[in-house]
């Protein structure tokens, strides 16, 4: 998987209105929707992202999930994580649209951390996504991981509201 | 470990969800918002014809959406005695934010009262009453009768000067027009209370007193001027954490060339840019490196002096231009005065400039030029100057404030489009009060007072001295001292003898004691030390008017219950002074008691129609009927008519060279270079290793007395943060987090270390205000002539004193945003 054009050229210049989809849907399982209701947290869909031969250490890759509207990035940190996965506890996902206003943020190799071009709010990767100075009353959704045996890794879950919905799971 | 809510949907607003105005609690920007409120048991649906915003909300919306809401925006609330949801979001329509929430209005839901939710339960809900050993609940009636009877016997044995207040004069909550006015009709006029104070200094008095001599009020644009400028130049403030939808939605646009169609369309005939701007700060902030981003580096120019030098810098810029011949005037012909005599006493030259602050020669002479140099024949640029506290709690307050006033009246940046020499602020502005000149100037330093143990009763509203003020150790080893003579006096009587009670409280007080009555929304640091708690509400509880940095005035609506019995401040003054009446009445004092008449107000809409509605400048045009229909943008002060269906206001002051003083002419002043000013400091300096800069972060808002009980909040600050260079922290051996004790000559304060590349050696920062360790501890008694403090030039040293607690979940990666990226 490769990093889509978009998030790749977008310069600090790009701050006109644009929309927060990615271009690329890669989801390869069906998901499922939430059931209409207001419940205490909505079901997610098992999404495959891609196998760990794909994961370069700190050469993140362009996920969307939970559905092809929410793009998000899926690194291999190289360095043991609490809530990591894989045969190092190291890889992570995130949501990459910025909670406070919906800009693509931008992965800064040198210090893993995503950052929004839109008002300067960065993420740490390597602590959960907190919120290291910004403008969002959350630190960033981080989507939780499991892997098969063949060692493709999946998302199933998100710990806190993507941006732009009022749920997680689209209901359309 | 980082907070995460866990929450991944919320409930939507119904069609027919209420819709209110709210304008922002918080800073001075005084951003718009509305409250969407509806029953506890209805939601909205996704399809557009379900849900309040028009939308189908079953889709991903697009960047800057308007209809979005974060979880912090959301919260379940009581309103008329029944629960309902409540989302508090930033109004796209409002000019002043366009859509835009800080991260500390983004929270203005989640820091309501819930006792659903469990947010801010702590709220202060009846008033609280010292007795058997502890504060018990009691009745409003119960508490401002010991109130009133206390407050008449010291008036009766030393009079009003035995009285000492310590009251906000703000607006925002725990402020505003209605609360300054109910204190204010209180204590200057059915009193005439000389000791009183403000909320975050030691004494009565302006913080910009220099440029109100000088004919120039301190809010004297538009934050459309922002936009217009050709130059912003800044002193002392750090406007991306602490103005910061200002910032972004006003000078951003600015530096990024956005706004040059508009410069254009404004001002034909001249040449135009993208805004240049300059950056007058010790410190390195977060604001200079969003400056850089957006307008490049070759346009941002970082100043940064050594600190307390301001007064050198401005003399030498003004001199600089002067010597250039870009001063305007024509202007300072028709409608100045002292000209010559400040030119002849300031005369400062770049080289002795460039000596006493440090910076480089060819650096004072380009910030000159880009105040300053004409655009081109008869095309004096535009430059807009702000400041806030690095000047106003900085050395020699009074001298260098004058000093960056006259700059602005030697090249007319007063009065015209994309120009203004302004505060940025703190809070938002509310002020009417009867005329306080018998308070006198200087002032009554108050803390000061209570430490020498004058004073017999205290009465504090939404104030904590043993957060805020200076000389901080010692002030409340004093107070609690005073303050628990009465407690024990109290505790040897039964309470339920209520002539007993007040004989006890007397006696105490005669031996020195003090009894202490505090107003405030949250149990505080010197709550604790009170004999009496009273509950207030705050904005969102009551309907508040307030203006902002702009002097835009608004009607936040109230849109939900206070909790408990708590009321509106100006309301607890109107009790008060009900009680003060018949207390007076009951001991026989018919004249004193007829002071205290004049308070039959029911609701906040009378206090506002006594106070502003009759007394402000404009006021008579203004009522809350038309302000509701001014919606978030409302009106811009002073207000000049009414044409039947929309306030008018006024867009910038001084716009025909007429000023606010005798002449109205702008008086430039003398402000000659005296060094350090504040006694001692100057020795400090030379004693101890470190400045320990301080003022506000992004996150925090003011004490954190909300911050302090958000687990978003208290995870990356459990404790006050202090900034340094890893330099610094390697020579005295600290780690990232680690918890450090920062003490001098005058006390000593706790603060966790946050490691800053940019830092200057030698040179650290220090949240202000924190709770959790106050710099104020640090800060010796020494003020200005008119008592205003230097918080900010403190020297000291660092020690360790261990881990701070949670210290090894927090990211201590830097601030700034990566421009290479």
């Amino acid at each position: 998987m490769l990093r889509d054009k978009q998030s790749l050229n977008q310069t600090r210049r790009s701050f006109f209105k644009t929309f927060a989809t990615a271009g690329i849907a890669t989801a390869t399982a069906p998901y499922q929707t939430a059931k209409a209701g207001f419940r205490a947290r909505v079901d997610y869909p098992s999404t495959r992202l891609a196998n760990l031969r794909d994961l370069r250490i700190n050469q993140p890759i362009d996920i969307n999930y939970p559905d092809a509207e929410s793009p998000g990035v899926l690194v291999r940190l190289g360095r043991k994580l609490s809530n990591g996965v894989g045969p190092d506890q190291d890889i992570v996902a995130y949501s990459t649209l910025c909670p406070h206003e919906g800009f693509r943020l931008i992965y800064d190799a040198t210090d893993k951390t995503l950052n929004c071009p839109g008002h300067y709010s960065r993420f740490d990767t390597e602590l959960s996504g907190q919120q290291i100075f910004g403008m969002c009353n959350q630190s960033l959704p981080q989507f939780s991981l499991y892997l098969d045996d063949k060692g493709d890794i999946f998302a199933d879950g998100a710990d806190e509201l993507i941006y732009g919905r009022t749920s997680n799971v689209l209901e359309g | 470990m980082t907070y995460k809510r866990g929450i991944d949907q919320l409930p939507i607003p119904p069609k027919d969800a209420r819709v209110q105005n709210v304008t922002c609690d918080f800073c001075i920007v005084g951003c718009g918002y509305k409250a969407y409120s509806w029953d506890l048991s209805k939601q909205g649906g996704t399809a557009p014809g379900e849900n309040a915003f028009g939308v189908d909300l079953s889709k991903q919306q697009e960047t800057e959406s308007p209809t979005w809401y974060q979880p912090s925006m959301y919260n379940m609330v009581q309103q008329d005695g029944r629960p309902v949801h409540l989302i508090v979001k930033p109004d796209q329509d409002c000019v002043v934010n366009t859509g835009l929430n800080s991260v500390r209005g983004g929270r203005l839901a989640e820091t309501r009262y819930s006792e659903q939710a469990g947010t801010m339960v702590d709220r202060l809900t009846h008033p609280l009453i010292w007795r058997y050993s502890q504060h018990m609940p009691s009745s409003w009636d119960d508490a401002l009768s010991l109130v009133a009877d206390v407050t008449r016997r010291v008036i009766e044995e030393w009079g009003e000067d035995g009285i000492i207040v310590s009251a906000f004069d703000h607006g925002g909550a725990a402020g505003g027009y209605e609360n300054t006015w109910g204190t204010g009709k209180l204590y200057f006029e059915s009193m005439k209370i000389k000791n009183i104070r403000i909320h975050n200094r030691p004494a009565y008095n302006s913080e910009v007193h220099a440029t109100r001599d000088m004919g120039m009020g301190e809010l004297n644009n538009s934050y459309k001027d922002a936009e217009l400028a050709d130059t912003i130049f800044c002193v002392g403030a750090n406007p991306l954490e602490n103005q910061t939808n200002y910032f972004l939605a006003h000078w951003v646009p600015n530096l990024r060339g956005t706004t040059l169609v508009e410069k254009k369309r404004r001002f034909p005939a001249e040449a135009h840019a993208p805004a240049k701007v300059i950056i007058v700060d010790p410190r390195r902030t977060v604001s200079v490196n969003a400056c850089e981003y957006e307008a490049g580096k070759e346009n941002v120019l970082h100043l940064a002096i050594k600190p307390g030098t301001d007064l050198v810098l401005m003399n030498a810029l003004l001199t600089e231009v002067v010597a250039q011949g870009w001063h305007a005037r024509d202007f300072i012909a028709q409608s100045t005065s002292g000209f010559d005599t400040a030119m002849q006493a300031n005369r400062t030259s770049v080289k002795d400039a460039a000596e006493i602050t440090g910076l480089a020669p060819a650096d004072i002479q380009k910030a000159a030029k880009w105040i300053a140099e004409p655009k081109a024949a008869n095309q004096p640029r535009r430059t807009m100057m702000c400041y806030e506290k690095g000047l106003i709690w900085g050395n020699d307050n009074y001298r260098t404030n004058a000093a960056l006033a006259n700059l602005c009246f030697a090249t007319q940046n007063v009065g015209r489009e994309g120009t203004g020499c302004v505060r940025l602020g703190g809070h938002q502005e509310g002020y009417v009060r009867p005329p306080g000149d018998h308070v006198g100037r200087p002032a009554s330093y108050v803390d000061q007072l209570l430490i020498k143990g004058e004073g017999r009763i205290h009465h504090i509203w939404a104030t904590d001295h043993f957060k805020s003020t200076l000389n901080a150790e010692e002030f409340r080893r004093v107070y609690r001292r005073r303050t628990n003579l009465v407690k024990e006096a109290m505790d040897s009587v039964s309470y339920g003898d209520h002539a007993a009670q007040v004989d006890a409280v007397m006696n105490a007080i005669r031996q020195g004691g003090l009894f202490s009555v505090d107003v405030d929304i949250l149990p505080t640091p010197i709550g604790q030390a009170c004999h009496v708690v009273l509950p207030a509400a705050t904005a969102g509880e009551m309907n508040l008017t307030s203006m902002n940095g702009e002097r835009r005035l608004r009607l936040s609506e109230k849109y939900m219950d206070p909790p408990g019995e708590a009321l509106p401040d100006c309301l607890i003054a109107a009790r008060l002074a009900n009680h003060l009446e018949q207390s007076f009445q009951g001991a026989g004092d018919t004249e004193t008691a007829k002071r205290f008449q004049g308070f039959d107000w029911q609701r906040e809409e009378d206090a506002f129609m006594d106070g502003y509605h009759k007394h402000a400048d404009g006021g008579k045009y203004v009522t809350y009927e038309r302000l509701r229909a001014m919606g978030t943008n409302g009106v811009q002060e002073p207000c000049i008519g009414f044409d039947g269906a929309r306030l008018i206001g006024t867009e910038r002051l001084y716009t025909d060279g007429r000023f606010g003083t005798d002449d109205t002419k702008a008086h430039f002043k003398t402000a000659q270079w005296r060094g350090l000013q504040a006694a001692g400091r100057e020795e400090q300096r030379k004693q101890f290793r470190f400045l320990i800069n301080n003022g506000r972060k992004n996150m925090i808002w003011q004490s954190a007395f909300y911050d302090l009980r958000v687990p978003f909040v208290r995870e990356r600050f459990p404790l006050p943060p202090i900034e340094m260079n890893p330099n610094d922290m390697a020579l005295i051996g600290v780690a990232p987090g680690d918890l450090v004790e920062i003490h001098n000559d005058v006390g000593s304060t706790q603060a966790m270390v946050y490691p800053m590349e940019n830092a200057r050696e030698g040179e650290c920062f220090m949240l202000f205000s924190s709770p959790l360790g106050q710099v104020g501890n640090i800060v010796s008694a020494h003020t200005n002539e008119l008592v205003l403090p230097n918080y900010k030039n403190v020297w000291a040293d660092i020690r360790r004193i261990g881990r701070a607690p949670q210290a090894d979940g927090i990211s201590f990666k830097a601030l700034e945003y990566p421009t290479e990226i």
